[in-house]
């Protein structure tokens, strides 16, 4: 690596003295094998008092028996259709396109269905809109078959009929309408025209109901400011791949703000592409308090607490406009500002400034900056609808609930007694209602407090139709038949409103009569969108946002300001039953099964707080005591770098306690400190006793201390200086003549010709990569990846066959941080000293690597197995035969990229880890044509062979060759930022034959000379 | 000799048949022709109508005693005409047969169906008597077999009883006759053999190594076995008859097994597909299996087991809806940790299906056939070549494969076909 930089994993790393780190360098296994767990129970063993003869006794019986067993087979029973679907084959796989709209994830995707069964999301790469999923909706096919689902709807706490359901409850609307007391429908965001039509129609016919929108995580002030400017109810959408210069202040866009997916966009133009040869591509300055995703792939990024980004955003407005601003920003922000600024005025409208600034005044300051600058990459004329709430909407109906003015409350896809601040008082209001109607997948904390429940059905199992965006609509439909006696919520309105219509017919009309003209209503529903060209152009109104700026830029803090986010992982919390979710390591923390209090390490040493890493290299931390107004919890301290000083940050949708397995209650719940919907409060912090066992993947497979897995440069560098500079092929030396590593001369092995038929690579575009982890959760549906659950995590059993890894830098080396320290002096030097080792920490650069199995042309592990069950294709990928591994770990032990997996238990049919495998409804979501491992072998990336071997054998059954594109796997299907390709590099026309042609492409640890299949591009930063 | 002996009799059936219809046809001369009827019968109505049942349209047996001559020949030649037209008795038949109208003839002459008629009409003689001839031919047979096995077992023991009389005889004639039956000499004792074997401590050795190493041979392929299924014959819930379907009907496998061609799963055909021949042959005639007790009627009673298990109703010819999927017993099982596809081999391959099955046309209880172990996959694999012509798939890597490897043709081997993550993933 040319840049003079180090990375490091964890704080801990700096600390060189460490023995910690030096111990995990030398064994990947940290803890002893356990035997005694495997033998089961460890109490009874002890006390045992078997000797060896009875040992072999048992030993010689149980072989003998096991054996004797043996000889009769089983009888299987094949049980064929009676009438078989005409588009059912079995062990084909049948696509269909649909959208997802829970209220907070909104896309278009595609579902693929085995015999019936959805066991797998993919983006829709066609939609205009929306097209790519995300971790949680990729995930979501595993929520299908969630066991805590709703089976049916209950009427006071016991089961009762549809037909019961909809006459207790239409009983009880009428009586409420005779009386004139006001209903309220609290549901959440539909972005459905259609469901729309029928709430109207409700609306029209009980005059006493009130519809309100619920946004559990909510953007109110965005969507009132956009109102108030345009006049329509959204968020102006923003198109990044336009964008030449960034400035976010406070908005994770590559994370979940307003929605999110602008990462595909964005991704677009991180790209350095040589034109003439110059490269060029965006420049982006992130001002943030927690670390987020956008954080971590800005170019700039300045910690800032929230009450400064507001001064900054006001202020970047000012040298923008040249109104007169009070107060000053610190030097260090008024530096960025004046760098973002003059960035803003090179890039002209190719800018955009953006903000996830809670706060109506900052909202109209950013409409007012983008229009003032021209930007194209806002766009305003079609802005997304998939945020509805408004900021006066929800708190009053809530309070009424609680005050019990109000008459009946029907809640929709939403669960508000967990996520509103005053939940256990809404619950109290709830139970003395008139009338409670909860509709609601599972028996959540607002389903168990009211009369009636209304099991919905999952999206899968559903029709719907959305405007996800003004004038590009999509279509839901069913993916298989309800599993359970659910229904959905616009059918039983449909019924109230005494329409002898269904959901499904509703729609269909609705959408022959006002949308689709002439085009099929087969073609759209078989493509799952559609767009229609624009109607009237909204003009810009220009608010007056002098008092606004004058707010802004006087804000100041008080006290701790606590900033409430959604982690990538979790989101607003609706699919905390999901193990896949609970499991996927966060980006930044790459902490898993948890929420945790982040905290800048100079606040964290100031109060006390602390973060150590115990001898098997889990992580332990301190608790605090976090207070906002009268509420205080007690929650888990992780000492983020990056994090803003006198911030502290806290993610939403952990702690629900109903409708959840036991072992999916997890962390806590920070919607308690969610009041008025604002993401940012003031807090007071203090130490609390114990410590916390967190079941983090942070220091686990670290690379054994060997470096330059990262390679990095920056744009200057990358357009003016040489590969050899930036790039550089690692040399050997071979009769004392420097020769590169790549180069045949200083091979071991003899070079097997795999320039015939077809040799797969895949790439990876660190510049591309934002981290989102849509490839983690891909890759574990596609390949039956086990949860082993939260202390198998802790023990670095967790088995990801695709890892994120996440590197901090500093601008010090190790070797450099050991120097400095071992030239302190005295006591006064050394705090110095420590002190600005730590500032390295304080605001690091972040880069994302996936890492899977690099599939070795010389492998390592498949020299060492001692039954070959590792073994090499012609076409590039390092296969592994489970039947034949015998688990002696061999190959982990000798794979320099720690990306083998091993299965310490059996994570099917086994009640100590009682996910999804463990009962036949979860188990519906398995690959049929991948295996499901067993006790005692090693599994690991297959690069998805199963995926190449059904494109080659499409081909063969066509009689065709394969164009570029189709060879794909789950991850690169699943990377809709482009910033995974895979392919067929003996075809000289292949997007990844030019990948691997291209200046920035290098080799993980290139040196050892593994000759990988998998390659990585160079990050370039735009500094 | 039990077949031939059936063959033979349905031969003279045939001809006794054939001898009654022409004298029928000789004394009928003018009037219709049913030989000529059952051709045209078969030809045009049978894949609605039966003589004795009713299936999609109604019994013909008797007809022409319920309906006018005229009247017919007009139904037969465009019935829908009728009904359009508003004749009663046509209307009566297309409501009573789900609203649905008879095929037009228009090719049949009057003629033709007079002779359609005449088969319809016609009741051949004396076959009660045949009928009882069949049932007591087996158990003839096998009377006979006893009474020769009898007959046999008497005449060897009168042999012995001679044999036992004449050396008594012959011994009575010696000692008349003063001659001396020497007894047995008695021999020196010797040592016996299995002293001197237990002696030779080199032979004790070699056999020990010998017995140990057979046991472990045998020990061996007794294991190796465990978990082989080759011959499994498990019973199935319906007597589904592969020789009967796929050998004397001659029905492709690919027929009912369809997803073979497409899919990893050659697929049990689901009830709906036995329904396309079924709902027209709802009883056996072909040939018996009486040794095994194959009867016509216990083929019968199976295809209503099918009825039942898809709710057919066979009096009006409809399904009930009531349907009870039939569960059988899988005999082909592949471990999980195989990949195996149909359509690779099937469709790519070209290969039989009898390859791998064997002689499945032959079976009349479904058996497998191959050990299905993998080496026996792999020998195959190495011996087979590549079906390369006319699939542009393989044009361009058999043409540098065969460069490489300097051959003409490819097995599959070369082309990567041993490589475990092919088949195991």
């Amino acid at each position: 690596m040319a840049e003079n930089k180090t990375y490091w994993k964890n704080t801990e790393q700096l600390n060189s003295e460490s023995r910690l780190v030096d111990q995990l360098k030398q064994k990947e296994f940290a803890e002893y094998i356990p035997v005694n767990e495997f033998l089961g129970d460890q109490e009874n063993l002890e006390e045992s008092s078997a000797s060896r003869r009875d040992f072999l006794k048992y030993v010689g019986f149980s072989t003998a028996a096991a054996s004797l067993a043996a000889c009769e087979g089983p009888v299987i029973k094949s049980v064929p259709y009676v009438v078989q679907p005409e588009q059912i084959r079995p062990g084909i796989a049948n696509y269909y396109a649909t959208a997802i709209a829970d209220g907070f994830d909104f896309g278009s995707i595609l579902v693929k269905t085995r015999e019936g069964r959805p066991i797998k999301i993919e983006n829709n790469p066609d939609a205009p809109v929306l097209g790519g999923a995300n971790a949680r909706v990729h995930a979501s096919v595993l929520s299908l078959y969630d066991t805590k689902r709703l089976q049916g709807p209950k009427g006071n706490g016991s089961n009762i009929s549809w037909d019961d359901f909809h006459l207790q409850v239409g009983a009880k609307l009428n009586a409420l309408a005779a009386t004139g007391k006001e209903v309220v429908l609290l549901t959440q965001t539909f972005a459905s025209p259609t469901t729309t039509n029928i709430i109207n129609d409700f609306l029209s016919k009980f005059s006493n109901v009130k519809h309100v929108n619920y946004d559990t995580v909510a953007y109110s002030d965005a969507v009132d400011a956009f109102e108030a400017a345009y006049g329509v109810r959204g968020l102006a959408d923003y198109d990044f791949s336009k964008a030449d210069t960034i400035v976010s202040v406070g908005a994770d866009i590559l994370g979940d703000w307003q929605g999110g997916g602008y990462d595909s966009g964005y991704s677009k133009k991180r790209i350095p592409k040589k034109n003439h040869g110059k490269a060029s591509m965006s420049k982006h300055f992130q001002f943030e308090a927690n670390m987020t995703l956008s954080g971590a792939s800005a170019d700039i990024r300045v910690p800032a607490t929230p009450s400064a980004q507001k001064n900054i955003l006001a202020h970047i407005y000012r040298s923008l406009t040249g109104t007169q601003v009070s107060g000053n920003l610190s030097s260090a922000h008024q530096a960025r500002v004046e760098q973002a600024v003059s960035a803003i005025k090179t890039a002209g409208k190719n800018a955009v400034v953006v903000t996830g600034i809670h706060d109506l005044g900052a909202q109209q300051i950013v409409l007012a900056i983008n229009n003032f600058i021209g930007s194209v990459v806002m766009d305003s004329q079609s802005p997304r609808l998939i945020r509805q709430e408004t900021g006066s909407g929800v708190g009053p109906v809530i309070d009424s609930v609680i005050n019990g003015t109000l008459g009946g409350l029907i809640t929709v896809g939403i669960n508000p007694v967990y996520s509103a601040s005053n939940g256990a008082a809404l619950a109290e209001g709830i139970k003395k209602l008139d009338l409670s109607v909860a509709f609601s997948m599972k028996e959540d904390e607002t389903a168990s407090v009211s009369q009636y429940v209304g099991a919905l059905p999952h999206y899968l199992e559903s029709w719907g139709d959305y405007e996800f965006k003004a004038g590009h609509y999509a279509l839901a439909q069913p993916t298989i038949r309800p599993l359970f006696d659910t229904l959905q919520f616009q059918d039983a309105l449909l019924k109230w409103n005494g329409s002898n219509q269904n959901y499904y017919e509703a729609i269909q009309s609705n959408w022959k009569s006002s949308i689709l003209g002439s085009v099929s209503w087969n073609d759209v529903l078989h493509d799952g969108y559609f767009s229609t060209s624009q109607k009237s152009r909204s003009r810009f109104k220009q608010a007056d946002v002098s008092s606004a700026v004058a707010q802004l830029s006087s804000a100041k803090a008080d006290g701790i300001e606590l900033v409430l986010y959604t982690k990538t992982g979790m989101g607003d919390g609706q699919q905390s039953n999901n193990p896949w979710l609970q499991e996927f390591p966060d980006p930044i923390t790459r902490v898993t099964w948890d929420n945790y209090l982040t905290v800048a390490a100079s606040d964290a040493q100031a109060l006390g707080l602390k973060n150590v890493n115990v001898a098997n290299g889990a992580l332990n931390g301190s608790y605090a005591n976090v207070t906002v107004g009268e509420t205080t919890l007690k929650v888990p301290v992780v000492i983020q770098p990056g994090q803003a000083k006198g911030s502290v940050g806290l993610a939403l949708g952990y702690g629900e306690r109903k409708g959840l397995q036991d072992e999916m209650q997890v962390g806590v719940n920070a919607f308690t400190f969610y009041n008025q919907a604002k993401d940012v409060q003031s807090a007071s912090v203090s130490l609390a006793d114990g410590f916390h066992e967190f079941a983090c993947t942070q220091l686990h497979n670290t690379l054994m201390g060997r470096g330059d897995i990262v390679k990095e440069t920056t744009l200057e560098v990358f357009n003016t200086k040489d590969k050899s500079y930036w790039n550089a092929v690692p040399m050997v030396s071979k009769n004392h003549m420097e020769q590169e590593v790549t180069s045949p001369e200083v091979d071991m092995w003899q070079e097997f010709d795999r320039s015939i038929g077809h040799h797969f690579n895949l790439s990876i575009d660190l510049n591309a990569c934002t981290g989102c982890g849509a490839c983690v959760i891909a890759c574990h549906a596609e390949n039956n990846v086990p949860v082993v659950g939260k202390t198998e995590v802790r023990k670095s059993r967790d088995m990801h066959w695709l890892r994120i890894d996440r590197y901090y830098s500093s601008d010090d080396t190790f070797e450099g941080d050991l120097e400095t320290k071992e030239n302190i002096s005295g006591l006064g030097d050394s705090l110095t000293t420590f002190g600005r080792m730590e500032q390295a920490a304080e605001n690091p650069q972040v880069t994302f690597q996936p890492v899977m199995c690099q599939h070795c042309n010389h492998a390592p592990c498949e020299t060492v197995c001692p039954v070959a069950a590792s073994s090499h294709g012609r076409q590039g990928q390092n296969h592994m035969a489970y039947n034949r591994c015998v688990g002696t770990r061999y190959c982990a032990n000798n794979c320099p990229y720690k990306v083998r997996r091993f299965n310490w238990f059996l994570y099917n049919k086994n009640d100590e880890f009682d996910y999804h495998m463990n009962n036949d409804l979860g188990r519906m979501v398995l690959n049929p044509d991948v295996v499901v491992r067993s006790r005692g072998v090693m599994e690991k990336c297959s690069m998805c062979i199963q995926k190449t071997q059904k494109t080659i054998l499409d081909a063969k059954l066509e009689g065709r060759q394969i164009v570029d594109g189709e060879f794909q796997t789950a991850c690169s299907a699943a990377c809709s930022n482009g910033a995974m390709v895979f392919g067929d590099i003996n075809d000289k026309e292949s997007k990844v034959s030019e990948l691997k042609a291209n200046e920035r492409m290098y080799h993980l640890l290139e040196h050892v000379g593994t000759k990988p299949n998998v390659m990585y591009q160079t990050k370039v930063r735009n500094v | 000799m039990r077949k031939i002996y059936l063959r033979a009799f349905a031969l003279l059936k045939n001809f006794a048949f054939l001898i009654v219809l022409t004298n029928v046809l000789f004394v009928n001369a003018q009037e219709a022709d049913p030989v000529a009827g059952k051709k045209l019968f078969n030809a045009n109505c049978a894949a609605c109508h039966k003589l004795n049942k009713k299936a999609v349209g109604p019994a013909l047996k008797g007809v022409s005693a319920k309906y006018d001559k005229e009247w017919l020949y007009s139904w037969i030649k465009n019935s829908s005409a009728m009904i359009k037209a508003g004749d009663a008795q046509a209307v009566a038949i297309w409501e009573e047969y789900n609203k649905t109208a008879m095929t037009a003839f228009p090719q049949l002459s009057d003629a033709d169906i007079d002779n359609i008629i005449a088969y319809t009409d016609y009741t051949p003689p004396a076959s009660a008597a045949t009928t009882s001839q069949v049932a007591v031919a087996p158990a003839q047979d096998s009377f006979s077999n006893d009474i020769i096995l009898a007959a046999l077992a008497l005449v060897f023991a009168v042999l012995v009883v001679m044999l036992y009389l004449v050396n008594q005889t012959l011994h009575k004639i010696a000692a008349a006759q003063g001659v001396e039956l020497v007894a047995k000499v008695e021999k020196p004792t010797r040592r016996p053999l299995w002293q001197a074997f237990a002696q030779n401590q080199f032979l004790v050795l070699m056999s020990v190594v010998f017995l140990l190493l057979s046991s472990a041979y045998f020990a061996y392929g007794y294991f190796m076995q465990v978990g082989v299924d080759q011959g499994y014959m498990p019973v199935q819930p319906i007597h589904y008859s592969h020789k009967i379907h796929a050998g004397a009907n001659q029905i492709e496998c690919k027929y009912c097994h369809s997803s073979a061609r497409v899919s990893k799963h050659s697929g049990i055909p689901s009830l709906n597909v036995c329904m396309n021949c079924h709902k027209n042959i709802a009883e056996y005639n072909g040939e018996e299996d009486l040794e095994n007790g194959y009867t016509k009627e216990f083929y019968t009673k199976e295809i209503k087991k099918l009825y039942a298990a898809v709710g057919w109703d066979e009096e009006n010819q409809q399904y009930t809806g009531e349907t009870e999927p039939v569960k059988w017993v899988r005999i082909h099982n592949l471990p999980d940790f195989v990949y195996f596809n149909h359509a690779q081999h099937v469709e790519v391959g070209q290969i039989e299906c009898q390859k791998c099955h064997g002689p499945v046309e032959e079976m009349e209880v479904m058996y497998q056939y191959s050990p299905l172990t993998m080496g026996w996959c792999i020998n195959c694999h190495r011996e087979t070549n590549v079906k390369v012509e006319s699939n542009a798939y393989y044009e361009k890597i058999h043409e540098e494969l065969s460069k490489k490897y300097g051959v003409e043709q490819l097995t599959i081997a070369q082309m990567g076909g041993l490589e475990c993550g092919k088949c195991h993933y």
